[in-house]
């Protein structure tokens, strides 16, 4: 065993870098749209299926958590998609070396932040 | 030799290549949606219908529920793959991995479905 092994990590120094959490959330949002598009499918259908299921789906979506639900998965395709622009340009070697890949990083969450909060003037 | 039985296109390549295909395919998709309800304000069921009903939006609305399809899957494939192992949810890993894979397998088949029956009934 050897001796020199560090003791008492300082565990409140150790934290994700920020790559990893953009990774995770990237998932994360995959996950949410996978779920979410159940939601956007009956909504479509309702809205399209005559001119009372439209009214229908107009009422339902003047609801609170309706809108939550609608900015949640629009902030979840903005999120998505940024993050999946910033793997098109790693996969030309753009912005794929540690330092770049990090402010490609907060450029991308910074950008995604913008939109969502966008998204949600646009939803209320 | 480990056999790559679930994966997309039994290709590691293969799947590569279509998750960023399809991606692009989507993110245009959805850049025209929501674009459409951005630039239609006074929205009704005819301008609705009018929209999704064209052959275009048909064939785009088809080309992106098939791009969700092989996209989601690759990505469910990936997110299983790497969380439902046996270090991380013991020895019943390949069974929980089983109902996982096959409830992906239904839903996106069910989405196809459901879309295709949505759009081209207009």
């Amino acid at each position: 065993m050897k001796t020199d092994r560090p003791v008492n990590l300082a565990l409140y120094t150790i934290h994700f870098p920020v790559t990893a959490v953009a990774s995770i959330t990237h998932r994360i949002t995959g996950v949410i749209l996978m779920v979410g598009i159940g939601f956007g499918l009956w909504l479509l259908d309702l809205a399209l299926s005559s001119e009372a299921g439209y009214l229908r789906a107009s009422e339902v979506m003047q609801g609170g958590l309706a809108k939550f639900i609608l900015w949640g998965l629009l902030a979840s395709v903005i999120y998505h998609v940024c993050a999946g622009l910033k793997h098109l340009l790693l996969d030309m070697h753009i912005a794929d070396s540690l330092e770049g890949g990090r402010i490609a990083t907060w450029a991308m969450l910074v950008i995604s932040a913008v939109l969502v909060v966008l998204a949600g003037v646009w939803v209320w | 030799m480990v056999t790559n039985v679930t994966s997309f296109s039994r290709s590691g390549l293969s799947d590569f290549l279509l998750q960023r295909v399809t991606a692009v395919v989507l993110a245009l998709y959805a850049l025209c949606i929501i674009g459409f309800f951005l630039v239609t304000p006074d929205l009704s069921h005819a301008k609705l219908v009018g929209y999704f009903g064209s052959t275009s939006m048909q064939l785009f609305s088809l080309l992106a529920v098939l791009s969700t399809a092989a996209h989601a899957w690759i990505g469910m494939w990936t997110i299983g793959t790497d969380y439902l192992r046996p270090a991380h949810v013991g020895s019943s890993a390949t069974l929980l991995r089983f109902v996982y894979f096959a409830l992906v397998v239904i839903a996106l088949f069910v989405y196809v479905v459901w879309a295709v029956r949505i759009f081209w009934s207009l």
